[in-house]
């Protein structure tokens, strides 16, 4: 399957959604990176059962923390997707890159 | 006599007591207190003045009750434990004994959370039952709670709360035990609409030879309306009131609805009047003290007893 | 253990305006365990900072150092070395910790990075309930195990208020009655005797700073502070 998806998507794997720690969403956007997002498993089929839940309130929790510091919050997302559904990664990938797109460079970079 | 008070005088005369509640107004406006009191005034024994009721600032207790000794009635004076600590209490306890008022009810207050101030520091200091005790001790010990002795007591009638209806039901007597030996002369009821448990309450309260100590007022509130009813149903905590009551109301019809209340308080205090150690009646009328002299008439409580 | 809560971002922000050089100082005891205060808070909130003070153009320099215990002068040691190089300390200890750390380095200003809450229990992850108010006279005893102190929105000693409401307290329907628990409770072990005589007036003793120096430890110096 040679599926489309934006090039400028750096993938890190990690073994589950749940490893994703709020730092690290935090220090990709410190280190000058215009969004992150987590993809996990269809919430209900977390492998270590919860894993997914608990990565999305890391995510929900860093949008916050961004909005306060003054960055939208909408830099950083959690999308949910079964191991079987590489048209949906991708269409999510292309999603997340628009929505990038939209809302421009890290304001960072300018400081 | 513990304390000469009217209300004292009527129930120890063996008088089946009446008492009515005024809630003093939110602002230094002494014509208002006037006004409420003039409704009640040769219709009761005894007013209760609430103290920040609902903990909303109001006029002080014992202010309005001034007002109401000005104008020729008694004043049961409410004191709550939420917002002084011992030290004002016992004060105040002194400043109103000296200034003629001679019945005091003791609360713990409801929750700051619910007034104008929600965000207030509450004082809870001593608790209802520790008031009480605090109270006979200066009145029948001339002492303070410090145990130092007082100059002249405080001839003070104390009074209480009791809530038949909360949960669990096999305690509420115990707590009235309680209260009772704490140093309560007189009760007075959480507004009753459950009479079937009201009963059964009176029923172990007079089995404990509880109502040999001390005088048990029945509480009683007139429902204005449908939607008064399923308030105190719903949003205020530790009341009963059963659906059968709110139904009778509705069924009444439009424009209806504040007679069959007035009716349904008329009929309750009548059975008070007949039932096993019930000393008396406390009318709570919020907001509707001009209704207390048909409430009363329509009881055949009146002319009230000169003691 | 002592629960804290992460201070509103603004406020710190707002502490640290005119300082160009802060260490931020976690603690690595009670506020780590509840998430509030330790290393991992500490680097999420210097990262914040360290964003928002580029964003205002007025760039900070962040130094972050976490010790096992701010309330203890054996670990507090550690930063001897470090706080001289910086212009003010951002502390996410309980209020206990920053006071003693702000009293070993009086030249210089230290703000607090929490709001120190109470003393509670860990319920789950992230999860905390308050229990104790440090009362000094515990009736636990009395109450089975339940503390009416703490646990009833009023404070009382002598069984519940008129607002109980089926189990649950007036303030909220998601508050349990303490006084209805205790009485639960003290009920299944055959104990109500204890809750039908009247507890007397508290004596209170938390209404000045207290020390305490426990038996065998007295010395000149600590009995010449009583």
């Amino acid at each position: 399957m040679r599926l489309d998806y934006p090039s400028n998507i750096k993938i890190i794997r990690v073994p589950c959604t749940g490893k994703v720690d709020v730092m690290h969403l935090l220090r990709a956007i410190q280190k000058g990176a215009d969004g992150v997002y987590a993809v996990g498993c269809l919430e209900g089929a977390c492998h270590y059962n919860e894993g997914n839940l608990r990565a999305r309130e890391r995510v929900n929790h860093v949008r916050r923390l961004l909005e306060e510091i003054g960055i939208e919050g909408d830099r950083v997302r959690m999308y949910n997707l079964s191991s079987g559904e590489g048209p949906t990664f991708a269409a999510y990938a292309r999603e997340m890159a628009e929505n990038i797109k939209a809302l421009g460079p890290n304001p960072l970079k300018q400081h | 006599m513990k304390s000469e008070s009217n209300l004292e005088k009527v129930l120890s005369a063996g008088h089946f007591a009446f008492t009515g509640e005024l809630g003093p107004p939110r602002g230094a406006n002494a014509e208002e207190v006037r006004k409420k009191a003039a409704f009640l005034k040769g219709n009761v024994d005894a007013v209760n003045i609430t103290d920040n009721q609902t903990a909303v600032v109001r006029m002080s207790s014992w202010a309005a009750s001034l007002i109401l000794i000005q104008e020729g009635l008694e004043p049961n004076f409410q004191m709550v434990c939420r917002d002084r600590n011992r030290l004002a209490m016992q004060s105040d306890i002194l400043g109103a004994s000296t200034h003629g008022i001679k019945n005091m009810l003791c609360l713990s207050g409801d929750h700051q959370s619910f007034g104008d101030h929600p965000m207030a520091k509450s004082v809870f200091d001593i608790d209802s039952i520790q008031l009480i005790g605090m109270v006979k001790q200066m009145r029948d010990e001339g002492i303070f709670l410090s145990g130092n002795k007082l100059d002249e007591a405080p001839k003070m009638f104390i009074g209480a709360a009791a809530n038949p209806f909360a949960e669990p039901y096999e305690w509420r007597v115990l707590r009235l035990a309680k209260k009772i030996a704490a140093g309560a002369d007189f009760i007075q009821t959480q507004c009753i609409y459950n009479m079937d448990r009201f009963r059964e309450f009176m029923k172990r309260a007079v089995d404990m030879g509880l109502t040999e100590k001390c005088y048990i007022l029945a509480g009683v509130t007139p429902l204005k309306s449908v939607g008064m009813a399923k308030y105190m149903a719903g949003s205020v905590p530790g009341m009963d009131v059963p659906d059968e009551l709110i139904e009778r109301v509705k069924g009444a019809g439009k424009g209806k609805a504040a007679e069959e209340g007035i009716k349904i308080a008329v009929e309750q205090i009548q059975e008070f009047k007949e039932m096993e150690g019930v000393a008396g009646v406390h009318l709570m009328a919020i907001e509707w003290e001009h209704r207390v002299p048909e409430i009363a008439k329509m009881a055949g409580v009146l002319p009230r007893p000169v003691v | 253990m002592i629960v804290a809560k992460r201070k509103p971002f603004d406020e710190i922000k707002d502490f640290l305006k005119d300082y160009k050089k802060v260490l931020t100082a976690g603690c690595g005891t009670c506020v780590a365990v509840c998430l509030a205060g330790g290393e991992k808070e500490v680097a999420v909130l210097n990262a914040e900072l360290d964003m928002a003070r580029r964003l205002d153009d007025n760039p900070i320099e962040l130094g972050a150092i976490t010790i096992e215990r701010q309330c203890d002068r054996e670990y507090l040691e550690a930063l001897d070395s470090m706080v001289g190089d910086y212009d003010a300390v951002l502390s996410l200890a309980c209020g206990a910790g920053i006071q003693f750390l702000a009293e070993r380095y009086p030249e210089k200003p230290v703000f607090p990075g929490v709001d120190t809450t109470f003393i509670g229990v860990n319920q789950d992850v992230g999860w905390y309930e308050e229990r104790c108010r440090s009362c000094s006279s515990c009736v636990l005893g009395l109450t089975a195990g339940i503390c009416p102190v703490t646990m009833c929105a009023k404070g009382l000693y002598n069984g519940p208020c008129g607002g109980t409401n089926k189990g649950s307290c007036e303030i909220s329907k998601d508050q349990p009655c303490a006084w209805y628990m205790i009485y639960e409770r003290l009920s299944k072990q055959n104990r109500l005797d204890n809750i039908l005589k009247i507890t007397p007036v508290q004596d209170w003793q938390n209404q000045k700073p207290r020390t305490v120096i426990q038996p065998g430890y007295k010395t000149s110096e600590n009995s010449a502070e009583k």
